[in-house]
């Protein structure tokens, strides 16, 4: 078995697995298909529930060079629900100066000024082999506490068939082939899935006709860089219709090249062309090594469906959107944080197996947001039209001078979490309170004296009650739910009043596992909230 | 909300037209494509309503035939 691509850490080395000497395939709960970071994630979410899950990669580790470079809050919120959020945090570089550049003139600089009172940063610059290494790490740490998870190196799938209530799995390893079956099968295998291939479904989208050259760089001692975020549109330095200059842990840059399309990869990426960029850049009198460089182009699909029978589809495998926003690994992980806890309330017989279509729904909502997104910055990028140029060249030059513009600007948009608007697992929006926590939400995090609101919220059905009364715990139709009673004066910063409450007296909400708002209302009401917890595990 | 105003709306009608004229007058034709574009997006930003926007969008593609 050949490696498709080297390897930066041999985390799960290949190992022969009981299974394989078995005479009858064993069937597992659930399979997933791929150990990047949305598999990997999923079998944090999945192993925490106590729910048996089964890693298959055909590599024996991370792979080296860092794809993804900016992870966001919502998704740091997801890895700390892992309990793999702070040594991400720990290793990332936190930044929120940004400038803006136009044929090489400075065209305006920002400040994020991020929103008080969130455990997270709005966003992390950390390389893909850490983010993906981190989480591993906690799976080790979750094995060894006895968490039923099992990650097999080396162990590819070449083939499935797909039974009503299982899938058979054909699985190569170097010791030779073996059977496996799945209850579930979980394709997280990346955006040229094999899984969607041997199942012949469609991928469609659009493709962009661009590429990029990717080099990571690493400054030699004494050579200062601020740690902002720049981006130029039509420099003059070498070709390219953009580049980006970004920092990374460790004294590493980001340097990204919008090349075009008619390009020679082979004589691009030569390190002397490579660094002839670079140069022209940079400067001649900064002096670095090249620690990873690439090229890639990208497409903006998705699947139809990310569900089909028994076979569900995450991540990269069910989407791909263009790197403008840092949407690809961002989004995969709300993909796990949205099925994780659906497949285990139907594993366990606490939900009908029709929850799990809401992942579909639920998940196609956000890659559709994903895709809308980084087609209008691409669309900024790279402009299709003379009138469209005309329009964002105007944009720019306004934006020197006139504030206004600035918004404007698109060079991406940074993911937000989505909102589940619409979905049939909210219940019917009952609080005059701010739209930011309305039914369908990621609940944004506030300040508790010394702690956080999110990590109280993680894992199971909570009745938040801000200033209310309510039972310390309800059982709905085998749901357990426990109440979360603050009151405003637990947060002197008012952060939670504002975020929760706005001009309402007081509140309650009932939230879901993944941390989405499922219903409010004013006051505890016995018959509306039993009804929104059977609503939210879709059994109404 | 405010609908869009198709009525008469300036006073000096007139002097502001000339003064468009004006301020196109010895611009190559590329200068001032630019000028209206960045006229439109000024002007957008000051009504700021998104409805009425949409409004002026469709009516100003409706006039185009
Ligand atoms: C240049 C670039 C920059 C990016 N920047 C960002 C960013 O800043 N922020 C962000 O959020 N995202 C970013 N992304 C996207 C991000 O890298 C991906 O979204 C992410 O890696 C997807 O993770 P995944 O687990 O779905 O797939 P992958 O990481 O592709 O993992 C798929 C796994 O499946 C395994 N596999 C494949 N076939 C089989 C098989 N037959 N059997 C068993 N295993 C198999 C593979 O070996 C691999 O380990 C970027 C991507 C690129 C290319």
């Amino acid at each position: 078995m050949q490696d498709r691509y080297t390897l930066a850490d041999k985390v799960y080395p290949y190992e022969r697995s009981a299974d394989q000497d078995q005479d009858a395939p064993v069937r597992h709960p659930v399979v997933v298909m791929g150990g990047g970071p949305v598999g990997i994630a999923t079998a944090l979410d999945l192993g925490q529930q106590g729910v048996p899950v089964v890693v298959l990669d055909d590599h024996e580790g991370i792979g080296m060079g860092s794809r993804a470079i900016c992870f966001s809050k919502r998704c740091l919120e997801v890895a700390d629900r892992y309990g793999a959020g702070k040594p991400m945090v720990d290793k990332g570089v936190v930044w929120n100066l940004g400038k803006v550049f136009h044929k090489d003139d400075k065209v305006f600089e920002f400040n994020l000024l991020p929103e008080e009172g969130h455990e997270y940063p709005a966003f992390i610059n950390l390389q893909q082999p850490y983010f993906e290494r981190f989480m591993i790490d906690r799976a080790r740490e979750l094995q060894a506490q006895g968490a039923p998870i099992q990650i097999r190196g080396k162990n590819r799938i070449d083939n499935v068939e797909v039974k009503d209530d299982h899938v058979v799995l054909d699985v190569m390893t170097p010791d030779g082939p073996y059977k496996l079956e799945a209850e579930w099968l979980i394709g997280c295998d990346g955006a040229s899935s094999p899984l969607r291939t041997m199942l012949d479904l469609d991928f469609t989208g659009k493709v962009f006709q661009d590429s990029f050259l990717i080099a990571d760089i690493k400054m030699k001692s004494g050579m200062e860089f601020p740690t902002e975020r720049w981006f130029w549109f039509e420099p003059t330095h070498g070709s390219g219709a953009s580049t980006l200059l970004h920092k990374q842990p460790d004294d590493v840059w980001r340097v990204d090249f919008q090349i075009g399309w008619d390009v020679d990869r082979k004589e691009e990426m030569k390190e002397e062309n490579i660094r002839r960029r670079l140069d022209a850049f940079l400067g001649d009198e900064v002096e670095y090594d090249m620690v990873w460089s690439s090229i890639y182009t990208f497409q903006c699909k998705r699947m139809d469906s990310f569900r089909h029978g028994r076979v569900l589809f995450a991540g990269d495998a069910a989407h791909q959107v263009s790197p403008f926003g840092a949407r690809g690994a961002n989004s995969g992980m709300q993909d796990v944080d949205n099925l994780g806890w659906k497949l285990g309330m139907v594993l366990n017989g606490k939900a009908p197996e029709s929850l799990i279509d809401t992942y579909n729904t639920e998940r196609v909502h956000g890659a559709d947001e994903n895709i809308l997104n980084s087609t209008r910055s691409t669309d900024f990028i790279t402009p299709k039209s003379e009138m469209s140029k005309l329009l964002r060249d105007s944009v720019l030059e306004l934006s020197e001078n006139f504030e206004f513009a600035r918004p404007m600007v698109n060079s991406g948009r940074l993911s937000v979490p989505c909102t589940y608007d619409g979905s049939s697992l909210n219940s019917a929006d009952a609080l005059n309170g701010p739209a930011r926590t309305r039914p369908g939400s990621a609940c944004p995090d506030a300040p508790l004296g010394d702690e956080f609101l999110l990590p109280k919220l993680s894992g199971k059905f909570t009745l938040l009650t801000i200033d209310a009364d309510a039972p310390d715990s309800i059982e709905e139709s085998g749901i357990e739910v426990t109440r979360l009673a603050l009151s405003v004066k637990d947060d002197k910063t008012l952060a939670l009043k504002d975020r929760y409450l706005g001009d309402c007296p007081s509140g309650v909400y009932l939230i879901r596992p993944d941390q989405h708002v499922a219903a409010r209302r004013p006051s505890f009401d016995e018959n509306q909230f039993r009804a929104a917890i059977r609503r939210a595990t879709g059994q109404e | 909300m405010s609908d869009l105003n198709t009525k008469p709306n300036i006073d000096g009608v007139d002097d502001f037209y000339a003064e468009l004229l004006a301020a196109h007058e010895g611009l190559s034709k590329e200068q001032s494509d630019g000028l209206n574009a960045r006229l439109v997006l000024i002007l957008a930003n000051h009504i700021g309503e998104r409805a009425t926007l949409s409004q002026a969008l469709a009516a100003a593609a409706q006039t185009k035939e």
